[in-house]
């Protein structure tokens, strides 16, 4: 049986932007199991379930950056928020979204109607936060993990910022030496630490640079200390909301290394964050920095299309805008098999009724691995229930 | 461009001179003592802006552009034009514009889109300014639950680099109101964005202050979580609010009197009785009574809603807008009944149980049965975006088979604000007449491509897309 034959699902007639800067029109895209098995101008192989997206447009399924979907159910709820392991321990980087992480959670299916599949679940707090998963929308998709190490840097009250430069430091030297021997340290042989076995463990997949630090800064001279750190350490860098970033972007193209923003952010939030720009992204692209867009949150994960529909307002290119929040997260963290719409993709699908990014727009269907997900989710059920009043209870 | 504005405060100023050099010279003649009066409830804005003068506000024409008038009268002129003067819409019409006249600015608004300037109810801008440092935390006065008497005029700083970017977005008229930590936080401000020195001189001219309340979650988890004192419960919440509700009566009723009749009989002679003493928080709340100061109640729930209600009822005044109020849906033919708006968000949800029940459909549900929907931003971001917020739950509404028109949308964030804030008479639409606050947009405001090209506030443009401002703020210069 030919690939196209064990097709399960086509999706036909539509103009498909692959997330990679590819426009295709009047192109089919074939679905078996939860990957894509072509793409391209084909026929709809007999048998396969055909859904007509003739007039709209195709792109991959939104993956969201930095996001806590899935670890918290009501921020105001301690209880249902696993964002913070909390604890006055600042090293955590054992700490594993994972074991927090919510796939049932009545917040994702709201997200996920408005045409985001997978986010990157980032831990919050300390100054090394923990290990990120992604995750496919689907309730039994296995995580992606970890993708980055999470770490905080910046201004704080009470003490120099300096000093957590001395604790990464001193951390990436004991990992280092822990990788090398960890005989010596599981026979105490070891010359004292402070940070854990586990978090020891933790980090070899960021010294061995499988793995980024998803730095939070924001301070143009903490992105240059970070830069030297880097390379000092050899680690791979992710900037995270790096708000000032705009203005190292040359130095940022030439080291390779990527920016996570919030487009909405416009402001002088505090005194690291005095040179924000609304077109920051732009800035950014223009240099060859790659950059995602995140909306930095659980519940407003479905904002990302208007992020990116902004950040095209403010001057990113469309196609790099919709990279922005398909193939440039993807490949910010190690998902090679994520945001593009390609041959042996996953099956992270959209079918839009027109421009992604329009707020008129709507997500007509959405696969994820394959998946059609369903279109009811609480907040329908509640407005089901309440569109007569007084309600029929 | 638009300096003298402040004519308006030789009179009130003559006036307290008047007033203390009477007190001189009756307290020489031992003439009887007679009080200084009671502070109107409302302010009288010694400074406030009494519209642009004359040569300030340019002379404008827009022509050739689309008009969406927010005007139940014609919604949609599709080949328009609308002429500004001395800061005041003096015409607009269908078709052919008049000829320019001599030093008239025309805008050729072809492809544009005009919309009155939008408004919004709920806004911390000045209160809690970015940088957001805790110096700048100046919205919450929570060292006790009631607190009506404060001012958050008092505590506006005018160089909150938040206002500009809010004018980029086509605000031109906002509401500053205290938070939600107290039962009854204090005094909102209505203001015009104008750069300027103080808040005083950015007021609305004679627009009526706010009275900001709060149900629910933030008044128990500030004072009963976090301080261990009153209120604990929602119970001690609404016998807090009702118990001074009742004393705010009592003084209103005193003050009546004393008014009727500020002499009392001594001897056989009438001489003037002391005034009662002034208490600033009731005097807000007696302002309410009067129907002088509008009431702004931050409430999510449905049933918490319905109870403000029924307190209103209790001591006679009316609800002008229930904030966020994520929940006004399942009330909505109640709300349609009472005549109350709703300021509400498109789709912000999830923070604390009392956000949990909200759909994206609120405001057009509460449309579509006839009560006044109000999207409002209590946010420095979402302020800089009104046109798309609006636009998101006006598309979330059709989607879901509400009927709807595009007309009603744009009123959330027009005339349906400005309704709400007592102020529909004088802004919120395109009409003859009213103050020139008005957005040209580059294409449909409800696209989110759409950017305020020019935004004019009293006639005066404040933000023109074409030619850059330098930051109004302090703060962003010689960074």
């Amino acid at each position: 049986m030919t690939a196209l034959l064990a097709a399960a699902i086509a999706i036909v007639g539509g103009t498909v932007h692959t997330g990679d800067g590819l426009t295709v029109k009047d192109a089919t895209v074939l679905i078996e199991g939860d990957r894509i098995i072509a793409v391209g101008q084909l026929p709809a192989p007999a048998g396969a379930l055909v859904i007509d997206a003739r007039g709209k447009i195709v792109t991959p399924g939104l993956i969201e950056a930095q996001s806590t979907l899935g670890l918290v159910e009501i921020s105001g709820v301690g209880p249902s928020n696993d964002t913070d392991m909390g604890g006055k321990h600042p090293i955590r980087a054992a700490n594993r979204v994972v074991d927090s992480y919510n796939p049932f959670s009545p917040v994702i299916p709201i997200q996920r109607v408005e045409g985001v599949t997978t986010i990157v679940a980032a831990p919050h707090g300390g100054l090394i936060s923990g290990q990120s998963a992604a995750y496919d929308l689907w309730p039994d998709a296995e995580p992606i993990a970890p993708v980055a190490i999470g770490l905080n840097l910046g201004g704080r009250d009470g003490g120099a910022r300096g000093a957590a430069l001395l604790r990464l430091r001193e951390l990436t030297q004991d990992a280092r030496r822990y990788g090398k021997d960890r005989r010596a340290f599981d026979q105490n042989r070891f010359r004292p630490v402070r940070a854990s076995r586990l978090d020891l463990e933790a980090l070899q997949p960021v010294l061995r640079r499988e793995v980024p630090l998803a730095v939070r800064v924001s301070r143009r001279a903490d992105i240059l200390t970070m830069l030297r750190v880097a390379q000092e350490e050899r680690v791979r860098l992710v900037l995270v909301g790096a708000l000032e970033a705009w203005t190292l972007a040359d130095r940022l193209a030439a080291a390779k290394v990527g920016v996570v923003l919030d487009p909405s952010a416009n402001l002088p939030f505090n005194l690291d964050a005095v040179h924000t720009r609304e077109d920051a992204v732009v800035r950014l692209h223009a240099a060859g920095v790659p950059v995602a867009l995140s909306t930095f949150s659980a519940h407003n994960v479905r904002k990302l299309r208007q992020w990116a529909g902004n950040a095209v307002r403010a001057g990113l290119p469309r196609d790099a805008a919709l990279a922005a929040v398909t193939s440039t997260p993807a490949r910010l963290f190690g998902l090679t098999d994520h945001g593009r719409l390609t041959k042996g993709a996953i099956a992270n699908v959209v079918v839009w009724s027109g421009d992604p990014f329009e707020l008129s727009t709507r997500a007509e269907h959405v696969f994820v691995r394959g998946h059609r997900a369903p279109k009811m989710h609480r907040q329908r059920a509640l407005f089901d229930r309440y569109r007569k009043v007084p309600p029929p209870y | 461009m638009d300096g003298g504005s402040h004519v308006s405060r030789a009179p009130f100023a003559l006036c307290l001179l008047l007033v203390a050099c009477s007190g001189a010279q009756q307290a020489k003649k031992k003439l009887p003592y007679v009080p200084v009066p009671l502070d109107p409830p409302v302010a009288t804005e010694p400074d406030a802006l009494v519209g642009p003068l004359a040569d300030t506000a340019p002379m404008v024409l827009i022509k050739d552009a689309t008009l969406l008038t927010a005007a139940d009268a014609q919604p949609r002129i599709a080949r328009g034009w609308i002429r500004l003067r001395d800061g005041i819409i003096s015409a607009l019409g269908e078709g052919d514009a008049p000829a320019a006249e001599p030093r008239e600015r025309v805008i050729d608004g072809k492809g544009r889109f005009v919309t009155p300037g939008l408004i919004d109810t709920h806004s911390h801008l000045g209160v809690y300014s970015t940088p957001s440092v805790w110096a700048h935390w100046d919205g919450n006065e929570a060292t006790g639950p009631v607190t009506a008497g404060i001012r958050a005029e008092e505590a506006f700083w005018p160089q909150d680099p938040g206002l500009q970017r809010a004018v980029r977005g086509g605000v031109t008229t906002l509401q500053i109101l205290p938070g939600s930590a107290n039962l009854m936080g204090g005094r909102g401000v209505v203001l015009k964005p104008h750069p300027r020195r103080e808040s005083r001189a950015m007021r609305f001219p004679g627009a009526s202050d706010a009275l900001k309340m709060a149900c629910g979650e933030n008044p128990k988890r500030v004072y009963g979580r976090h301080k261990k004192s009153k209120p604990a419960s929602r119970m001690a919440s609404l016998a807090m609010v009702r118990q001074t509700w009742a004393k705010a009566r009592r003084y209103r009723n005193k003050w009546a009197k004393y008014r009727a009749n500020p002499n009392k009989m001594k001897d056989g002679k009438e001489i003037p009785s002391d005034p009662p003493e002034r208490d600033l928080n009731l005097e807000t709340l007696a302002g309410v009574l009067d129907g002088e100061i509008n009431v702004h109640i931050h409430c999510y729930r449905a049933d918490e809603m319905l109870l403000q209600l029924k307190i209103a009822e209790e001591f006679g005044f009316e609800v002008r807008s229930f904030h966020h109020a994520v929940e006004a849906y399942k009330i909505r033919d109640i709300l349609a009944e009472r005549g109350v708006s709703v300021s509400t968000w498109a789709d912000w949800w999830g923070f604390k149980i009392e956000a949990y029940d909200a759909v994206r459909e609120n405001l057009a549900l509460l449309t579509e049965q006839g009560v006044r929907g109000v999207l409002h931003t209590d946010s420095a971001e979402g302020i800089q975006r009104m046109n798309q917020e609006a636009a998101k739950a006006y598309y979330a509404g059709l989607q879901a088979g509400v009927k709807l028109t595009e007309h009603q949308a744009l009123r959330w964030i027009t005339m349906n604000p400005a309704w709400a804030l007592g102020v529909d008479d004088r802004t919120g639409s395109l009409a003859k007449g009213k103050m020139a606050d008005l957005v040209v947009w580059d294409r449909h405001p409800f696209s989110v491509y759409a950017r305020a090209e020019q935004v004019f506030v009293d006639g005066i443009l404040r933000h023109d897309s074409t030619a850059p401002q330098p930051p109004w703020s302090d703060f962003e210069v010689g960074q």
